[in-house]
């Protein structure tokens, strides 16, 4: 696997646009461009690409600490190599993700409710901030509170607060065999035949489409064997999850929204083309009004596939936040990046 | 400001529940960490959110510093009072506010303690999985103001991994939710943020937790060993099989005989170091593992090995450990426990620097530790009667720390920096770290009123410790290189 340590080269570039006052949008393999709102063609570019390699991978102490420019690709198949997995399973959407994205968009797979999201795997990171100082916080260890925990902070932040250099994550052993099975069950029935496998059948993906209830059984053969003997329904590809996963089956859609709701809530449960996360997920395309006006507080929608006509009607593409976590947001971003050159406007209009 | 006037103030938000007689007073001087001391100005003991807000808009108003404390438990001395200040005790908001079987969540008031919610939910076949050793008394607020971790993070996690909600009141009183009862939020991860943020963000008011059903099956594994090297190696054999037990915790020696002197349960005290492995799960899972774990304890030379399936077995064998501190609470006047985290595969060379600094500083030491998660709990015992038993303690407990951060580790797996750790911080951190944490903290408080002066040393301090530090340095760590 290529290794190349660009911190140099990085920071001098944010040095630059920091003496500039010029923005820079920071783009890893571009897989997840469309995530957030536009960056304009003309704003200059951070790669990252380059900046990439496995620094330190232990597999008997479950961490792997990788540049950002490191393909997911790459550190997928090397854990796997080692029995091991990034359980919180990225998306990649078919493209050349790298892990800096996968942390900076904090997006999570299908089995993101029975081992956790990406946060939940971040161990530790470096960045550059606005400032151009290259910072670490948390490590390479499992348990680390000394400081505020900046490398959760800056997950899923669509790299406004800074650039990330490295990341360190817990990973876990690969269930000895996966099998994927579905059953025919209505949407409004779906969540209640989940509960009544509980604790007895480990699931480690659950989705629910045209009427049918799709999920994946994981463990040790034994154990595996024993769930699908209490299981019915027919066999289907393991693949299915990656599939999903990637929204392959919004490929045609021209508006598509991702409701984050609890498992059992009633909203956009009918509405909902796709339903993962045991429910907890809804994929909503061509809404008749948008999906917002009917969470009642309740969750959060965001707009993953839209035409531009939809930005210049104002419509937001991630929830809006009231005060006063409006105002910590902004003042978060003044700490981190008080000339604001990272990614503006990507994930909030505002900053 | 009036003084007078500013308590008057307070007894029309809580009325009676306002301490000022010293003697009473006195019974807040401290939490976990005796060591530390400081009499408060006040106590209030609020009985609703709505009091909560008014009392910090009141301090806020008047810039008098708030320290929230929950059961008072915590070991870094997070929630020592300020002299000058408010100490908000949450310990009346105390109840399990509701449980919502559907969504495997409960929602509660920050002052229910950690045991009281898996009892609450016990009925329903549920359980909130983080579990800290002072779980009976440690207050929800407290695990979430610390990010509290217990024997079962290796698998389960910490606080920050089983908490979907809270609802934070902030330093100028207003009341508002971060996180969500769905699997993530909008905007920045706050949630996190917040965890094990010492109080120093926003006084917690109410916690929402994810519960787990009850697993299938569960056994307990305790095994002994003749030396800690090889229950160490059997620890890296066990997660290098794919095996990610429930629970693995290590106890050496003194440990060992401290808690079977004190419970006597069975642990083999001939033993050098023991080795208590949980696992849990789906029932033929547990079969085939269990299988290979007795194999690996085995080829690791375990001198004993004694395996628990029923609950009351099970306990039993978790009793020496759980009651590890009071134990050693018998065997010495006092003791200094610490934290330190640590990359696994420095374990043997870490605990061997450990036993020489013992002899250092002639003061013994007894090892407890999650050994899965590489979470160090050193107890140092010593007698604060004898002249400078306790500043001694303390030093060998900072060296311990530096010692940690030496390997790649932390000063805090779980318990905090408080205002214990502080000093360890100028060495863990930058100059430029610790700004981006006091800009973490302006960006919430810019009055600097919650639990001021924890947590994150000023750079002033540091520059002081650092001078002290290079000093002593010179020599005291002429050996720190061999790492």
């Amino acid at each position: 696997m290529l290794s190349n340590d660009i911190t140099e080269s990085l920071v001098e570039q944010v040095s630059e646009a920091l003496g500039h006052e010029s923005p820079l949008v920071i783009e890893g393999g571009g897989s997840k461009a469309f995530y957030g709102y536009p960056q304009s063609a003309d704003l200059q570019r951070l790669h990252t690409v380059e900046h990439c390699g496995v620094i330190d991978y232990s597999p008997d102490e479950l961490v792997i600490h990788v540049r950002a420019g490191t393909p997911l690709s790459e550190v997928k198949q090397l854990v796997r190599d080692n029995g091991q997995m990034l359980a919180f399973e990225p998306p990649d959407f078919g493209g050349n993700a790298t892990i800096g994205g996968v942390i900076a968009s904090g997006l999570s797979g299908p089995r993101r409710p029975y081992a956790g999201a990406a946060r939940d795997f971040v161990l530790g990171l470096t960045l550059i901030t606005g400032a151009a100082e290259v910072l670490t916080f948390g490590g390479q260890v499992m348990k680390n509170v000394a400081g505020y925990d900046v490398s959760r902070l800056v997950t899923g932040a669509l790299g406004t607060l800074g650039v990330i250099l490295d990341v360190s994550l817990k990973v876990l052993p690969a269930p000895e065999l996966e099998v994927t099975r579905t059953i025919a069950v209505a949407r409004h029935e779906f969540q209640a035949l989940l509960q009544s496998m509980g604790r007895h059948i480990p699931i480690s993906a659950a989705a629910h489409e045209d009427g049918y209830l799709s999920i994946r059984v994981s463990g040790s053969e034994m154990a595996v064997t024993a769930a699908l003997g209490k299981l019915a329904g027919e066999e289907k590809e393991n693949a299915y999850w990656d599939q999903l996963n990637n929204l392959d089956y919004f490929v045609d859609a021209s508006e598509l929204w991702r409701v984050s709701v609890a498992p059992g809530s009633g909203a956009m449960l009918e509405e909902a083309a796709l339903v993962d996360w045991g429910g907890g997920l809804r994929w909503v395309s061509e809404p008749e009004v948008c999906p917002r006006k009917k969470l009642a507080g309740e969750g959060h929608a965001t707009l993953m596939k839209y035409n531009a006509r939809f930005l210049d009607s104002g419509l937001d593409i991630f929830q809006p936040l009231g005060e006063p976590l409006a105002g910590i947001h902004q003042r978060l971003k003044q700490q981190f990046d008080p000339a604001g050159i990272f990614n503006p406007g990507r994930m909030y209009r505002d900053f | 400001m009036d003084k007078l006037n500013f308590i008057s103030r307070l007894s029309k938000i809580c009325g009676a529940n306002i301490i000022t007689d010293k003697p009473l007073l006195k019974v807040y001087e401290t939490d976990g960490l005796t060591a530390k001391k400081q009499l408060p100005w006040l106590v209030v003991l609020p009985a609703s959110i709505e009091e909560v807000q008014q009392i910090v808009r009141l301090c806020h108003r008047f810039d008098v510093p708030v320290v929230a404390r929950g059961a008072g438990t915590g070991l870094s001395g997070g929630a020592m009072p300020h002299a000058e200040g408010v100490l908000l005790v949450l310990a009346k908001l105390n109840r399990v506010l509701s449980v919502d079987v559907d969504n495997l969540s409960a929602t509660l008031e920050p002052g229910v303690t950690n045991l009281a919610i898996s009892e609450a939910v016990k009925s329903l076949g549920l359980y909130y999985a983080p579990d800290p050793s002072s779980q009976i008394a440690c207050s929800i607020g407290g695990n979430v103001a610390e990010n509290s971790g217990g024997v079962h993070c290796l698998k389960y996690g910490l606080t920050v991994h089983n908490v979907r909600k809270l609802k934070v009141v902030s330093p100028a009183g207003d009341l508002y939710e971060v996180g969500s009862e769905a699997f993530d939020s909008a905007g920045y991860d706050l949630l996190a943020l917040l965890h094990g943020s010492e109080g120093m963000l926003g006084i917690v008011v109410e916690v929402t937790v994810k519960l787990l059903p009850m697993p299938e099956s569960i056994c307990v594994i305790m095994a002994g060993f003749a030396s800690v090297a090889g229950a160490a190696a059997a620890v890296t054999d066990i997660i290098a099989a794919g095996i990610l037990p429930a629970g693995l915790e290590m106890m050496d020696r003194p440990a060992i005989q401290a808690a079977e002197a004190f419970v006597k349960v069975g642990y083999p005290t001939g033993a050098e170091a023991l080795l208590l492995c949980e696992l849990d799960g789906i029932e033929a899972e547990l079969e085939s593992q269990l299988h290979s774990l007795t194999r690996i304890l085995q080829e690791n030379g375990a001198t004993s090995i004694a395996t628990a399936h029923e609950s009351e077995d099970r306990e039993r064998l978790w009793l020496g450990r759980k009651a590890a501190f009071p134990a050693i609470g018998r065997i010495a006047p006092d003791y200094y426990c610490m934290d330190g985290t640590i990359p696994r595969r420095h374990l043997s060379r870490v605990l061997d620097r450990i036993s020489s600094l013992s002899e250092e500083f002639s003061l013994p030491v007894a090892n407890v530790f999650h050994a899965g998660d590489g979470n160090l709990h050193p107890l140092i015992l010593y007698d604060a009667n004898k002249a400078d038993e306790l500043q001694r303690a303390e030093e060998f407990g900072a060296r311990i720390l530096e010692l940690c951060i030496e390997v790649g580790g932390t000063i805090t797996g779980e318990h905090g920096v408080g205002i214990e750790k502080i000093d360890q911080m100028c060495i863990q951190f930058t100059t430029a770290e610790l700004s981006i944490f006091h800009g973490i903290k302006a960006a919430f408080d810019e009055k600097s009123i919650l639990n001021p002066g924890k947590a994150v040393p000023t750079l002033h301090r540091c520059a002081e410790f650092g001078a002290m530090h290079v000093h002593a340095g010179k020599e005291k760590f002429p050996e720190l290189d061999r790492f």
